[in-house]
């Protein structure tokens, strides 16, 4: 059938499944928008920035695990995007970026509103393209969906030129790609899981390091099956966190610079890591040379770039999380290993990362607990960057497969809000918390009115410090507490969620917590709750920026001293 | 760390763009690359491009990783401990009038190299070899006064049966669709 590129789109974008598109028109992709009403199936979200519309997209394809899409028009529209795919590019999510460009003639001649979108991107996409053509949009949009869904998920940009979008072409949808070069393995290789599993049976004390690779798969059931079987206890990354429910007795929580200092000196004790889906980040790690001493390493990544990129690794298995674990499940032995087991138990005992101090002061740690407290831990939770980020993700306990999304790699300010509208969009059966700071929701405050439009019932919890205040720790430990820069004065949010039609409440003490929080939940749209809370409030433990897992700092209002020196670990007689 | 000279061969399809990818993976890791060489190979619409880098070996490694990862990438290799074959092509315009020419030729036939143009004041030697042939060459004629010199870079191949590339058995489907059937 003969259509215009425009309705190749759209029409690609249905048989791709896709519900929804977040995105902002113009000039450039004017011929795509005008085909749009042609499909009602596809839902279009209106955001305030390009940036948004990225998040969303991201944050839609990580609560789905589906590919998330999202438009914008040439030059400007494609450069405010950047940030957003390069955040969905470092943490692997699965997204289609469509931008318009301008007309086939006007290519390279810096016409208005041209920018080499295609090149701009090129280090931060999985592939990109430049349509020349509307007859190859068909074979173009089935690839990059492929692409974007496939092997390590990541971000794919294809620039669409608004003649092409115009020009009338055969439409033959392929029912499959033609990329002979590109075949992720997905089967692990047999003799190396073998191999693994005997590393496995030997170990007196292993442990796995479960990362963002497993909630990609959905190899939850197989991690949980591996854990219970062998017996081994667990410690995720911060884009793991709730890819192992973390009220099981084998949890330990999160390890890396702000990781619980048990799970930090499990991974120094261990004399076995397996590692999971997990690309041994150097917020992760910590000093390199200092990470697991005493441990050989597996690593299961379904990349083989990942494998020995940052460690040592011994026994690489190169496959999908899922379907590697299924095969080493049969051949791991059912053990215990109770001193192991009970090692890290004593440690969880003698070094409680997560203590609230009591007293009248509004902490942010306390928020949290409350927002976990009052959702039963049953709410997606989605975060900005900084402080209350890390609190987020130590204060919760994520039970439930994927109800953790966060910006990790990037680490971009700004995130939370327009990833909460693409989480919430994705599971509208989900409640789902942005858990933001006063920094980062200013960054992307604007969606607020993309919220009020699409009557988006998104729950928004500010932490406000009056800070930056993760920059401002960094500051008070590193840089003799001189704050430049960092205060930051915010408006008042109430008042602002109002201007955008939306309700809200301020509070500014503890016993108010809870009820706000419980208001937020019985009120079916959005609401924004503005926590004022401890402005000078750090976060512990932490592993100093150039020290190893096992030097890390407690609380200091608690004794501030390293945890355990590695070098005196009792290793051989645990 | 220690850096040493690398080549590496890539198989690649033939889109625009891809030389702009794969250079792109060296360069934002702040490595120079001294010559990249890119022509067809035996595989209609797959281009084969030589990389001679200088580089840190596991650096190079995980650039090699990442380079196989290019979308349009078959295989990379790292062939320099193998035994190959590894030669470059140059020009070098020479000033030279009738006094001094065959003094030049006699240079030229040393390394058994041509000249492959003569004008009233100049002559073009075309010279194939490693590097340090080439080199040599440049260093015995400088005397005479270089106009210009082009170089193409090292193009390498391993000796023997099996190359560290896949031998593609038959080009991907569309791309065969697009070749005319032999006419009778
Ligand atoms: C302020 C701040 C503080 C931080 N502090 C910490 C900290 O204390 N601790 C911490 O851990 N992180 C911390 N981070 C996050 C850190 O920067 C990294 O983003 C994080 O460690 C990466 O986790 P990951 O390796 O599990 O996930 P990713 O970076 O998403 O990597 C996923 C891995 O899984 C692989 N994979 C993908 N799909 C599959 C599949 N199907 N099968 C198998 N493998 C697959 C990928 O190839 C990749 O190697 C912090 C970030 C910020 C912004
Ligand atoms: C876009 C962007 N700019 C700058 C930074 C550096 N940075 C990291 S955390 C942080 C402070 C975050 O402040 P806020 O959102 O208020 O969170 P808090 O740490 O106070 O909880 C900054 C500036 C960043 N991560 N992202
Ligand atoms: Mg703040």
């Amino acid at each position: 059938m003969k259509m215009t590129g425009a309705q190749m789109i759209c029409e690609s974008l249905v048989k791709e499944g896709v519900e929804v598109i977040f995105g902002i028109l113009g000039g450039a992709i004017l011929p795509l928008y005008d085909a749009l009403p042609q499909y009602p199936q596809l839902r279009h979200i209106l955001v305030r920035h390009e940036q948004g519309a990225a998040h969303a997209a991201d944050g839609y394809a990580r609560a789905t695990g589906k590919v998330g899409v999202c438009f914008a028009t040439s030059g400007p529209g494609a450069t405010n995007l950047v940030t957003g795919i390069a955040n969905a590019h470092l943490d692997s999510s699965p997204m289609v970026a469509v931008t318009g460009q301008v007309a086939r003639p006007f290519i390279g001649k810096d016409a208005f509103q041209e920018v080499d979108i295609t090149g701009i991107t090129l280090p931060i996409t999985k592939h990109n393209y430049l349509v020349m053509d509307a007859a190859s949009i068909p074979e173009t949009m089935k690839e990059a969906f492929y692409l974007a869904g496939t092997g390590r998920p990541g971000p794919v940009l294809i620039d669409l030129p608004r003649d092409v979008q115009q020009e009338q072409a055969e439409f033959n949808y392929p029912d499959r790609t033609n990329l002979p070069q590109y075949k992720p393995t997905l089967q692990g290789h047999p003799a190396q899981i073998k191999k693994a599993a005997k590393l496995i049976n030997e170990a007196q004390r292993p442990l796995i390091i479960a990362g963002r690779g497993i909630i990609i798969s959905g190899a939850y059931a197989e991690l949980k099956e591996l854990v219970e079987k062998a017996q081994v206890p667990v410690v995720t990354t911060l884009l793991g966190t709730s890819c192992f429910p973390e009220s099981h007795a084998l949890s330990y929580g999160m390890i890396g610079m702000h990781g619980m200092a048990y799970a930090n000196l499990a991974v120094d004790a261990a004399d076995l890591i397996i590692a999971l889906g997990m690309r041994f980040d150097d917020r992760a790690t910590a000093k390199v040379s200092g990470f697991a001493p005493h441990a050989h390493i597996i690593h299961i990544d379904i990349d083989p770039a990942e494998i020995g990129k940052n460690v040592h690794v011994d026994m690489p298995i190169v496959g999908d999380a899922k379907l590697v674990l299924k095969e080493l499940n049969k051949l791991v032995d059912k053990t215990k290993h109770i001193d192991w087991v009970r090692k890290l138990d004593e440690w969880r005992k003698d070094h409680p990362s997560l203590i609230i101090r009591g007293g009248q002061s509004l902490l942010p740690q306390y928020v949290v607990r409350q927002i976990y407290e009052v959702t039963n831990g049953e709410a997606i939770i989605v975060t900005g960057v900084g402080q209350h980020q890390m609190w987020a993700a130590q204060h919760y306990w994520y039970d439930k497969p994927n109800t953790f999304i966060s910006s990790g790699g990037l680490g971009t300010m700004g995130f939370g809000l327009p990833a909460a509208i693409g989480a919430k969009v994705g599971c509208p059966d989900s409640t789902v918390w942005c858990i933001d700071g006063d920094g980062s929701f200013q960054m992307t405050i604007q969606e607020l009115a993309t919220i009020a439009q699409e009557k988006v019932a998104v729950k928004i919890a500010i932490l406000r410090n009056s800070y930056l205040g993760m920059v401002r720790q960094w500051q008070e430990l590193f840089y003799g507490k001189r704050y430049v820069a960092t205060p930051l004065s915010s408006p008042d949010f109430v008042k602002i969620a109002e201007a955008y039609g939306l309700p809200g409440l301020r509070v500014k003490r503890r016993e108010e917590v809870a009820p706000a929080i419980q208001k937020a939940m019985a009120e079916p749209g959005p609401f924004l709750i503005d926590f004022i809370v401890e402005p000078e409030e750090n976060v512990y433990p932490m592993v100093p920026p150039g020290a190893a897992l096992a030097e890390v700092l407690e609380e200091p209002r608690k004794g501030a001293k390293a945890v355990k020196d590695s070098a005196k670990l009792p290793v051989s007689n645990i | 760390m220690a850096t040493t000279k690398h080549i590496l061969v890539a198989l690649v399809k033939d889109k625009p763009g891809v030389l702009n990818r794969m250079a792109s993976l060296f360069r934002r890791r702040g490595f120079n690359i001294e010559s990249i060489a890119v022509g067809q190979s035996e595989v209609p619409n797959m281009s084969r491009m030589t990389f001679v880098v200088n580089g840190a070996a596991t650096m190079v490694e995980q650039v090699r990783k990442q380079l196989d990862k290019v979308v349009e990438t078959v295989k990379v290799s790292d062939i320099t401990g193998d035994n190959v074959v590894a030669r470059e092509l140059a020009f070098i315009k020479v000033k030279a009038n009738s006094a001094n020419r065959s003094e030049i030729i006699q240079i030229v036939d040393i390394f058994r190299a041509n000249i492959v143009d003569v004008a009233p004041d100049s002559v073009i030697i075309e010279a194939t070899g490693d590097e340090e042939k080439i080199n040599s060459l440049l260093n015995l004629v400088r005397g005479f006064g270089i106009k210009e010199i082009a170089r193409t870079g090292r193009i390498a191949m391993t000796r023997g049966g099996k190359g560290p590339l896949p031998v593609q058995k038959k080009p991907p489907r569309t791309l065969a669709k697009k070749q005319k059937r032999p006419t009778k």
